[in-house]
């Protein structure tokens, strides 16, 4: 084994990127050691049944993982999507594992689930399927909610949360975001495609991480927590999460109604992410973009508290 | 069939259903009795943060007032593709309607989606498919992506990804398609009265277990979901 591999191998948490880690050293790390046991794993061999019709490579757990593990030595249910797998995008059996994990989390009613987020929205060969599979992960959301199971929405990989995934995460008890975790439902691409350059020109990085990025998601109150880019920083929001979260009620829905409207009066004329910083009394809110993440944090804590009976 | 249309033949005993500018609601009154809410997007209007919220409203306001079903008409573009919308959320703006509709569902609000005209994407997400039926009318057509769109990412040619499309309902457009894989539980037929159709539903009205995966099964759209879910949720309940 090389040197380089055996500290892959025996990496802290702490040391381990969450953008450049693989959905299953994510969970690896995550969850207290040796913990982790999948649910049809790629042992199983459970690939689409579509890829082929396109001639297109399949993988054996269909770029997601879900299963069982502890967090802190209390019990949890958790999935993982592989982003560097067709851009972590819900497909037929993609989708189903994570329906089936949260029915299970409405079943028993009290276990957590963790969502590692990385995707990109429906997988196009399979748009039906995954468009349908998406509706169904949002019920079965609500449904565990309901029942009593917090639901924690964990995003900081290479695909970002688009399209479908982030209604997905917008149904969640909680996010934690790092700054590289974009949340959005058109992507960039997608928005200049149909809308042309002029409304967003999806080659500006700086203009697509202060529209959907990590920080600008915290300060608007879309987001709970902002962690840094490490697994350890990950692993230490959750824990924190799913000890302040709430249920799931009508007073849920009715106070997210009121943030959502507060938003819109706040902020609806609002030209630029900048322009909203500014107005919810970020003193220098041209250079957020560049502070390191402790200072943000500050900055976001003192500017933007929140709530955890709002979504 | 026109909003108006549908609308007269669905409640012929009337309706106060208002279009203010693609955005519709407003209350119909059911030939079995008590009144139906009845929200949803017409004219092909791109769902965006402003018309997701006023929708999110309605639904709210008439949970803790009224009782009834509430059908969700859809003829809507996809979700608003802007940098505003994008700006401020429109992922918590749309998951926040589905999250009402899916709440009143179980909560003595059945909900029944009734797909007319178009719609896609995230605006099909956050209300046609957010409900616990859905019902198509001929003549809708729903697409996750057009497959020039989708000729684009995939790099295949239109003739050939409408070769496949015939013999593969899974990626390609359309009510039919989508029937296949359980998204669509029932298509009307606009030749006979929809009151009667509705009646009927109302009558009948599914389960609030979500059966769009065994749906998909038996119809040969989706050959695996509902299995590996069933499988995967069996694995989670031994976890206990």
């Amino acid at each position: 084994m090389s040197t380089t591999s055996m500290q892959a191998a025996i990496a802290p948490a702490a040391l381990t990127s969450w953008y450049e880690a693989s959905a299953r050293t994510r969970v690896r790390l995550l969850l207290d050691p040796e913990s982790f046991m999948e649910f049809v794993g790629p042992e199983k061999r459970e690939v689409s049944p579509h890829l082929k019709v396109f001639d297109l490579p399949e993988q054996f757990d269909d770029g997601i993982l879900v299963g069982h593990g502890s967090l802190g030595g209390s019990s949890v249910l958790i999935a993982a999507q592989e982003g560097s797998f067709m851009g972590g995008a819900f497909g037929e059996v993609h989708g189903a594992k994570l329906t089936g994990l949260l029915r299970a989390a409405r079943d028993i009613g009290s276990m957590p689930v963790l969502i590692l987020f990385d995707t990109g929205g429906v997988r196009l060969q399979e748009a039906n399927a995954g468009e349908l599979a998406i509706a169904e992960i949002m019920r079965a959301v609500i449904e565990a909610r309901s029942a009593g199971a917090k639901v924690i929405g964990l995003i900081g990989g290479r695909a970002g949360c688009y399209g479908g995934g982030g209604l997905i995460a917008g149904c969640c008890s909680a996010l934690a975001v790092s700054e590289q975790g974009r949340i959005a439902v058109s992507g960039p691409e997608v928005i200049e495609t149909n809308r042309g350059v002029e409304e967003f020109d999806s080659r500006d990085r700086a203009l697509v991480w202060r529209t959907m990025g990590g920080k600008h998601r915290r300060l608007l109150g879309a987001a709970d927590a902002f962690v840094d880019d490490t697994i350890q920083a990950f692993r230490d929001a959750a824990l924190v999460l799913l000890e302040q979260v709430g249920g799931f009620e009508l007073s849920t829905l009715t106070n997210e109604q009121v943030r959502l409207e507060a938003r819109l009066r706040d902020f609806g004329s609002c030209a630029d992410a900048v322009d909203i910083w500014t107005a919810e009394g970020v003193a220098d809110a041209g250079a957020v973009p560049a502070l390191p993440v402790n200072q943000f944090i500050a900055v976001a804590d003192h500017v933007r508290r929140i709530s955890h009976d709002t979504r | 069939m026109t909003l108006d249309e549908i609308l007269a033949s669905m409640f012929p005993a009337g309706h106060d259903v208002k279009n203010d500018e693609g955005v519709v609601y407003g209350s119909g009154s059911l030939r079995s009795g008590g009144l139906a809410l009845v929200v949803g997007v017409a004219d092909r209007l791109p769902l965006g943060v402003d018309d997701a919220i006023i929708l999110s409203a309605h639904v709210l306001r008439s949970i803790a007032r009224d009782s009834g079903p509430i059908l969700v008409v859809v003829d809507s573009d996809s979700q608003r593709m802007s940098k505003r919308d994008e700006l401020l959320g429109l992922n918590e703006f749309l998951a926040h309607l589905g999250k009402c509709l899916i709440y009143a569902d179980s909560h003595g609000r059945p909900t029944i989606g009734l797909l007319y005209g178009h719609t896609a994407a995230g605006a099909f997400l956050s209300t046609a498919l957010a409900t616990r039926v859905l019902v198509g009318l001929p003549g809708a057509t729903p697409v996750v992506m057009d497959l020039p769109s989708m000729s684009k990412v995939t790099k295949l040619s239109l003739e050939v990804l409408e070769e496949k499309a015939k013999s593969t309902p899974v990626f390609a457009p359309g009510l039919e398609n989508l029937a296949q894989t359980g998204a669509v539980h029932v298509i009307w037929d606009a030749g006979v009265p929809l009151v009667d159709q509705l009646e009927t539903l109302l009558a009948s009205l599914p389960d609030i277990d979500d059966g769009r995966g065994l749906l998909g099964k038996q119809r040969g759209g989706r050959p695996k979901a509902y299995e590996i879910a069933e499988r995967v949720r069996g694995l989670g309940l031994q976890s206990r």
